[in-house]
């Protein structure tokens, strides 16, 4: 009497980088492909394998086709914590799933991973040999096979403890890989215009990816900088707009990040960068603009708002200001003729940020921007809120010892109303956020010094 | 700067509100830059744009067959479509003005990017 399995199970083997990034970015691709998170595990944690449940096999390859933080998928057949439950698992699966892919006339190939763990070439071939039980009828083809089935064998997560026998065993049929070599091909080091603080291409895929970017999308980032987020979303065909108050970065003059480079070349500015890729089909304009006082009509336009906020300490805070408001000594921008001020509290920035997100995303839209915090005060009250925006999700990513930058994503659900610009004013939340405003002066301050010294003389 | 994004564009000096909409249209440098049709996106963009913005900056710029409004089932005219694509994505504005309607106040395009910088004292509180 077979067992009923439950349907149309994979198994994603996740790439061990951005931990916490990984589960909102599964999610979120999955709900941009109409699936829905479902699985019989209650939590991953650090693992690289996971189970999922999703409804068809072309949802999951849409899934691979965007995802950086999984490296392939495979429909599960069988797993077990042990060999004999693994066959055992693999005779309940059921034969007409299986036949597919098993008949005379396909090819195939058998391959075996393991994880934290080196197996012998003989080793190998008896794993795989003892699947003989299963109904292959099909040829052996180790070029190019029609279908590529995998064992993998998990022996934990410690390099240093090395268990004899497996975790988890589990055999499945290789569907496909994602989008990890994005990651190289778009990476910093190669781009034409950089800033010193583009964003690592892995992450600013995993952005988007947060963002639920989709083809023909419009997104915005107002901390535009050298474009880096642009170019993810560009990639995954969305047009793009992007604003700053520098005008040098925009303009793609002045004094370059490289090292042994002085100034930036012509060829060195946000469109160049589209087109280095082959992607200027997808640029639409940048502007220079201050974010705290959008250039913008009144409407919905934006799919998603994906940034990066300058934190005050590689790029300054800024905002444009009157004569009175700017301190001696402070350089006026000489080609856009207005004074800018160096003093943007960085919870104004933040309210500011959130509000025009509710303002001119479209409902679903979503916005995605980094928060930095001072861990040691951190509470997750500090995170800004909206009435208009449901938080999505919070991954964390440690910058120092004390201090980290925060993942934020959010989606408007509820339509823009004059009133809720003003609504944080009524909250108490905004008591937690202010203390915050010294993110600044904290990290610049004596007081990590200070930590670090007691740290080490409570070591000696 | 593409027309499409200045029929988003709006003043923001202090005190004009809705009536900075839409800017004045001035231009010394346009360029006509190819960009691949893309129908679906073209498509998607129909129900954003405000057309006496469009028409009225179309007119400066003095384009011809700028269709005055979308067709019925525009959706899937391609002709209609590709007139609103090199209207909307492949004029380039590259040296002008942008001029606030009610204020007067003159932001700058150079090297077709606008410059919508303000002081403190011109912007909304």
């Amino acid at each position: 009497m077979a067992l009923s399995c439950p349907l149309n199970r994979y198994l994603l083997l996740m790439a061990q980088e951005h931990l916490e990034f990984r589960l909102p970015e599964i999610k979120s691709l999955l709900s941009l492909f109409g699936g829905q998170f479902t699985t019989s595990q209650e939590t991953y944690g650090k693992s690289p394998f996971w189970i999922l449940s999703i409804p068809s096999e072309d949802i999951a390859r849409n899934l691979m086709k965007r995802t950086v933080c999984a490296k392939s998928i495979f429909e599960l057949w069988g797993h077990g914590r042990s060999p004999e439950e693994l066959y055992r698992s693999l005779k309940n699966y059921p034969v007409e799933k299986m036949i597919p892919y098993l008949h005379s006339d396909s090819t195939y190939k058998i391959k075996i991973h393991t994880f934290n763990k080196t197996l012998t070439q003989e080793e190998k071939v008896k794993r795989i040999d003892a699947l003989e039980f299963l109904p292959f009828e099909g040829k052996v083809n180790l070029k190019k096979p029609q279908h590529v089935f995998s064992i993998l064998e998990d022996y934990g997560l410690n390099p240093n403890c090395i268990p004899e026998n497996p975790h988890n065993i589990y055999f499945g049929r290789w569907i496909a890989d994602g989008q990890r070599e994005l990651i190289e091909s778009y990476s910093v080091k190669k781009r034409h215009f950089i800033g010193n603080t583009s964003m690592d291409a892995g992450l600013s895929f995993i952005m988007a990816n947060h963002g639920k970017v989709k083809e023909n999308d419009i997104v915005f980032d107002p901390f535009v900088g050298t474009g880096g987020l642009l170019i993810a979303s560009a990639h995954f065909g969305a047009y793009v707009y992007g604003t700053d108050i520098d005008y040098n970065t925009v303009h793609g003059v002045g004094k370059a990040s490289r090292k042994n480079q002085k100034w930036r070349g012509p060829d060195e500015n946000i469109r160049a960068n589209l087109r280095q890729y082959g992607l200027e089909k997808y640029y639409l304009d940048v502007l220079v603009s201050d974010a705290s006082k959008p250039c913008w009509r009144k409407g919905t336009y934006f799919d998603a708002v994906i940034t990066d906020p300058p934190y005050g300490i590689r790029e300054a805070t800024r905002r444009t200001g009157s004569q009175k408001e700017i301190p001696k000594g402070i350089d006026k921008c000489p080609e856009s003729h207005v004074p800018v001020s160096l003093s943007y509290h960085l919870s104004d920035m933040f309210f500011d940020l959130l509000n025009f997100a509710a303002e001119t995303l479209v409902l679903g839209g979503r916005l995605v921007y980094w928060l930095p915090v001072y861990t040691p005060e951190y509470t997750e009250e500090m995170v800004p809120w909206h009435p208009c925006l449901q938080l999505i999700s919070n991954c964390e990513q440690k910058l120092s010892s004390h201090t980290s930058r925060r993942l934020i994503t959010m989606e408007k659900v509820k339509t823009f109303e004059d009133r809720d610009q003003y609504s944080h004013l009524l909250s108490d939340q905004i008591l937690p956020y202010q203390g915050h405003n010294s993110f600044r002066e904290k990290y610049f301050s004596g007081v990590t010094k200070r930590i670090a010294k007691e740290e080490k003389s409570s070591q000696e | 700067m593409k027309l499409l994004t200045h029929n988003l564009l709006s003043s923001h000096v202090r005190g004009v509100g809705p009536r900075g909409y839409p800017l004045r249209l001035q231009a010394t440098e346009v360029r006509i830059n190819p960009v691949e049709f893309n129908p679906d996106f073209v498509a998607r963009m129909i129900p954003k744009v405000e057309w006496a913005a469009l028409l009225e900056a179309a007119d400066t710029l003095h384009l011809v067959e700028v269709p005055e409004g979308p067709t019925e089932g525009y959706e899937r005219d391609e002709k209609f479509l590709r007139k609103m694509h090199h209207v909307l994505l492949e004029v380039d504005v590259l040296e002008g003005t942008l001029q606030c309607p009610e204020s007067g106040r003159l932001f700058p395009i150079s090297r077709g990017i606008p410059n919508m910088l303000l002081n403190d004292e011109e912007t909304e509180t």
